[in-house]
């Protein structure tokens, strides 16, 4: 058997197991067979579908979207730090998304897509705005050049946050909450809400997993091995953008994830973006999930917001990737 | 194949590249030469399309570069990048296949039995099928230089753009690259064009060069039109001489290092020389232009310690230049450094000479024995072994000699030995006839290249006359003391 076909195997059954214990274990323990079992206890059902199920699919949309772009954004820019967090599109997308609910925005013709879409618009331009002062500063586009721009949008917009937050009064204080991260009850309505734009942005992605593998070797390289860069790197950044403003619109900011997956992915499957797409998406699903199932249960009952256990694991490989790379200069 | 007109571009608002124009047909290696800055990358990025052409057209195959998509100008012309750093590793196998992009299609693109040819193709040509798994960082510049070229031919597109496509090699490398690549020219008529930094390189690998100087052509044509002393140093301002390869019509040019003002003046002196019953020796402060036929170290070259040797007539082993070497050695020559002669006469009878002219002085030493002496003119019916030379001529002058000099002198001294003969009545035993030499003779023209420049050495220049003079005087006096030692004369 290929290496790559252990791969999916691998990844699609730790995804099958999460799924399984993210909806198991909780407060009340519910058997999984809850959900084909037509005779189960209802509350158990009750629970399952309205409760345990919607949250853990959502996790796992958030996931595999923050995975699937942070190795996208990291191929791009031959940057292993990229991804949506660091590069502070996920502010920009939080912006966008604390606009609307400031504003009140509604248009009638996008109705519940109106939040997704302003906060993917919010990341579209931050990520422009972000790489364009970074290439600015240094036409190079070095990993700490790209990192510390990220960081001053990142500082900067989250300034903006605070501000609306502020002028707004009490209603909006729960934001502060979202912010931080959270897939906790949101519902179904919130799935059918990003879930055209998590396959179309994944589409758009794994489109240019080849142009991905080739734009590794720079640029210069991928324009000679026939690749249309312009075309391909904005239908990369587009897609990401989609994926992250999605995100961001149903869980707040939740950061690492896009840092941590594709890293491990890597480690162990390659870096060729032909599979390596489709694995962060999977494993990105499968973190998220098991992150989640921690959040709400280690103190319960309190909960955690699920940021912080992803921030928790994500700084420290945060640094380790950044150690390594400037000891030996590659992975 | 591939048609530049008149393109001029670049990156800012002055074009770098202005008006250039050239052909290059299939199968054919163009070299593009020229300093720093001279705008060889910048032309090789407009024609891959990396950088903006503000005027002219560039035409592949019969068709304007610009009406072709980006797929399709893959499919035409692959490129060698230079060697990069890369953030994230890709297998071998990963990096070659990555050459097949522009002939997939379609949603899921699938791999035919076309690309897996060419990628198998390609990597054996490299010879990186054993590395195939291995992750390209992991290895070594010159073998991640070949996985790109295994790269750029997977491509099979029927022009290659290479730029300085030998840097940070070393020369095995070097070498075994360029060969593979001249390969792919002749075997499948792929078109190479080419940036070099190292002149020489480019002259033995290209058809034609392309000599660019501040943006334009300087000159364009075979190696030898272009890799000339005064074009090289117009362009480069660099001070070099051309000299022939060894095996090829190929030139090749030196730098000519301005190092004179280090060097101490010097003058080879009669008291130099030293005659002992083994051997009759020189050894000069500096070393000398020596161009030779002598048993070791012939030919041309830098040498300080000269050596004519003194062997039994009945000297006879199968490897004469080893037992000769191992001779020099023990008596604390160094190898390198020293030309080795070989006489049968006792070297005790040696005649060393200073002669002076206006111009400086010249210093003769000859050994003569006339035992085997022939008259070439009717040496074809002759039917005998080479046997230890017998009249060894040494030539040094205190003077600058261009190399035609020093041929001009080997004539002079050898007309010069062949009148000696004549004036001793020496005969060749076989005919009866007035012998013109020996069947073994040996001559050694050497110079300090300090001094008066001696542009000539013909029989009425004022170096060819001493010479003459010099070489005629000693060698009747060598051949006198030889006619005296075997009792011939009274």
């Amino acid at each position: 058997m290929s290496k790559s076909s252990v791969a999916y195997i691998v990844s699609a059954a730790a995804l099958i197991v999460a799924v399984w214990l993210g909806v198991s274990i909780g407060s009340v323990k519910i058997p999984i067979s809850t959900l084909w079992n037509a005779g189960a206890d209802a509350t158990a059902t009750n629970i399952l579908w309205k409760i345990r199920l919607p949250r853990v699919v959502l996790a796992g949309l958030v996931g595999a979207s923050l995975a699937i772009s942070g190795a996208a954004f990291q191929g791009l820019l031959k940057n292993p730090l990229a991804d949506p967090y660091t590069l502070g599109v996920s502010s920009g997308a939080s912006v966008g998304a604390v606009m609307t609910l400031f504003f009140g925005i509604s248009i009638p013709f996008l109705g519940t897509y109106t939040l997704p879409i302003f906060s993917m618009i919010g990341a579209a331009l931050t990520m422009f705005l972000v790489l364009g002062f970074a290439r600015l500063v240094d036409r190079a586009m070095k990993m700490e050049t790209i990192i510390l721009t990220g960081i001053i949008f990142g500082s900067f917009l989250g300034s903006v946050l605070s501000l609306m937050i502020a002028l707004t009064g009490e209603e909006l204080r729960q934001i502060i909450g979202w912010l931080l991260g959270s897939v906790s009850m949101r519902g179904w309505n919130y799935i059918t809400m990003i879930l055209p734009f998590v396959v179309i942005g994944s589409l758009m992605l794994w489109l240019n997993r080849r142009e991905l593998n080739a734009m590794l070797f720079g640029e210069e390289r991928a324009h000679h091995l026939g690749v249309n860069v312009k075309r391909r790197k904005f239908s990369i950044l587009i897609g990401g953008s989609i994926l992250t403003g999605s995100a961001v619109a149903v869980s707040g900011t939740i950061g690492f994830v896009g840092l941590v997956v594709p890293h491990m992915t890597r480690l162990l499957w390659g870096s060729d973006h032909r599979h390596l797409l489709t694995l962060s998406f999977m494993n990105g699903a499968t973190l998220l999930i098991i992150c989640d199932l921690i959040a709400r249960t280690i103190i319960s009952p309190t909960e955690l917001p699920v940021g912080v256990i992803t921030a928790f694991i994500g700084a420290p490989v945060f640094a380790f990737i950044f150690y390594k790379q400037r000891r030996t200069g590659g992975m | 194949m591939l048609k530049v007109e008149n393109v001029s571009g670049g990156y800012g608002k002055e074009p770098v590249v202005k008006s250039v124009t050239f052909n290059v047909k299939k199968g054919e290696v163009l070299g593009i030469l020229g300093p720093n800055g001279s705008g060889k990358s910048t032309l090789l990025k407009i024609i891959s399309g990396i950088l903006p052409m503000e005027t002219g057209s560039v035409t592949i195959d019969g068709q304007d570069a610009s009406s072709y998509s980006q797929k399709e100008f893959a499919k035409k012309v692959a490129v060698l990048p230079q060697l990069h750093a890369h953030a994230f590793s890709h297998s071998v196998r990963e990096t070659v296949e990555l050459g097949r992009y522009p002939h997939q299609s379609g949603l899921f693109s699938s791999w035919s039995n076309e690309d897996e040819r060419a990628v198998t193709e390609a990597m054996s040509n490299m010879a990186i099928t054993r590395y195939a798994k291995n992750s390209i960082e992991l290895l070594s510049g010159g073998e991640q230089q070949r996985v790109f070229v295994a790269q750029a031919l997977a491509q099979e597109a029927p022009i290659l753009l290479l730029d300085e496509p030998t840097n940070h090699l070393d020369i095995a490398h070097q070498q075994q690259l360029l060969d593979t690549i001249r390969k792919q020219a002749v075997d499948k008529g792929l078109t190479v064009i080419s940036v070099f930094h190292d002149i020489n390189l480019a002259s033995l690998y290209c058809d034609r060069l392309l000599l660019m100087n501040k943006g334009q052509i300087a000159k364009i044509g075979a190696p030898q039109d272009v890799v000339k002393e005064e074009a090289i140093q117009a362009v480069y301002g660099a001070r070099v001489k051309s000299q022939p390869h060894p095996e090829l019509a190929k030139p090749q040019i030196t730098l000519l290092p301005d190092l004179k003002a280090e060097m101490k003046p010097f003058k080879v002196r009669k008291e130099d020389f030293s005659v002992s019953s083994h051997y009759v020796s020189l050894q000069t402060e500096s070393p000398l232009k020596t161009l030779s036929s002598a048993v070791h170290n012939a030919g041309s070259g830098w040498y300080r310690s000269f050596v004519n040797r003194h062997v039994d007539a009945d000297y006879n082993i199968d490897d004469v230049k080893a037992e000769n070497a191992s001779y020099l050695e023990q008596q604390g020559f160094r190898l390198t450094d020293t030309v080795g002669m070989m006489t049968a006469v006792t070297t005790e009878h040696a005649e060393v000479e200073e002669y002076a002219g206006e111009f400086g002085t010249v210093l003769i030493a000859v050994t003569a024995g006339v035992g085997n002496a022939v008259d070439v003119s009717q040496a074809l019916p002759r039917d005998q072994k080479p046997r230890v030379g017998t009249i060894n001529t040494w030539v040094i002058v205190n003077g600058q000699l261009p190399d035609e000099a020093f041929i001009q002198a080997m004539i002079t001294a050898t007309e010069a030995k062949t009148k000696a003969l004549q004036t001793e009545s020496i005969t060749d035993p076989l005919t009866g006839t007035i012998a013109t030499g020996t069947s073994t003779d040996s001559l050694l023209v050497a110079a300090t290249q300090q001094g008066e420049y001696l542009p000539y050495a013909g029989p009425i220049t004022p170096l060819g006359k001493l010479i003459g003079h010099g070489v005629y005087d000693c060698t009747v006096r060598a051949i006198r003391a030889y006619k005296k030692a075997k009792g011939w004369t009274t």
